[in-house]
């Protein structure tokens, strides 16, 4: 059965965590990115930030699980960007968004754009940005 | 930083994408999507093999740039836009590059601020290229804050 593809349409949502301190340890580990603000709680105190906030590329990675688990077998991820707003911390659920906002047919399939974004269980926004997904051509069905 | 350092990609560096390495990072994003991690399934995949998180290319060595290193304290990480041509293969080398496309200062309530827009490419071993990455990074003088 083919799938279908219309503009308004929601991707299923995607919740992640609670973030855990030994996450962004391993995070830190996988990424190599070591900054102690999102590691060592004392320094992350002492900058400022009243404690270790999560790396912000790891709720992008949670964003882009969403696209990927949405695209499946049947499309790629061309395109994908977010801006960094809210600070996620240890404790925090992430729950990640997307709305097809355009489709397009094109010689190699169908580009579909997606606005998407993270939230935390208080409703504020860790990350808002936008995706293009390519269907392959006959895979999906336009409303 | 002079101003000879904005556009000039640095030399390329040779990263091996590790079938390990991509496992790690999959499993500290909690995805356990098969692709990153099943030589048998990703073979019945659409790319015939097994494929890195989109994210992934965060983890390259992308050469350096004379007369340029990030303060790492104090830095925020603004936007980041990826752009994938296809994507990277577990097992492949890919050759990674970067460069400052613009910087630029503003004076702020809390002090100075330093805005860098940097640039990132992989390309394959016979010249394919494989993805780009823009990021706004911004560095306040004085803090993480």
């Amino acid at each position: 059965m083919k799938r279908q593809i219309t503009v308004g349409q929601e991707l299923p949502p995607l919740i992640k965590g609670p973030i855990s301190h030994v996450d962004l340890v391993k995070y830190a580990g996988a990424s190599g990115d070591f900054n102690p603000i999102h590691t060592v709680e004392s320094f992350a105190k002492e900058v400022g930030l009243g404690g270790v906030i999560a790396h912000g590329m790891l709720t992008m990675a949670y964003v882009g699980q969403l696209l990927t688990d949405f695209a499946g077998n049947e499309a790629d991820l061309l395109d994908f960007s977010v801006r960094f707003r809210a600070m996620v911390r240890p404790g925090d659920t992430i729950t990640c968004l997307g709305t097809i906002t355009k489709v397009e047919p094109v010689a190699s399939g169908l580009l579909a754009s997606i606005q998407v974004s993270a939230q935390t269980q208080n409703g504020e926004v860790a990350v808002k940005g936008s995706a293009v997904l390519r269907f392959d051509q006959g895979e999906v069905d336009v409303k | 930083m002079s101003d000879d350092v904005i556009g000039r990609w640095s030399t390329p560096v040779a990263n091996l994408v590790e079938r390990g390495a991509v496992r790690k990072f999959a499993d500290a994003i909690g995805d356990f999507n098969p692709l990153y991690r099943d030589d048998q399934a990703a073979k019945q995949s659409r790319y015939g093999r097994m494929i890195a998180p989109p994210t992934f290319s965060r983890t390259f060595d992308y050469g350096t740039i004379e007369g340029f290193e990030l303060q790492k304290d104090g830095l925020i990480h603004g936007e980041q836009a990826f752009h994938f041509e296809r994507p990277i293969y577990v097992g492949e080398e890919v050759l990674c590059s970067m460069r400052v496309a613009d910087t630029y200062t503003r004076n702020g309530g809390s002090g100075r601020m330093t805005f860098y827009l940097l640039e990132q490419k992989g390309e394959s071993k016979q010249g394919e290229l494989i993805f780009t990455a823009k990021m706004n990074v911004i560095w306040r003088e004085g803090g993480a804050l």
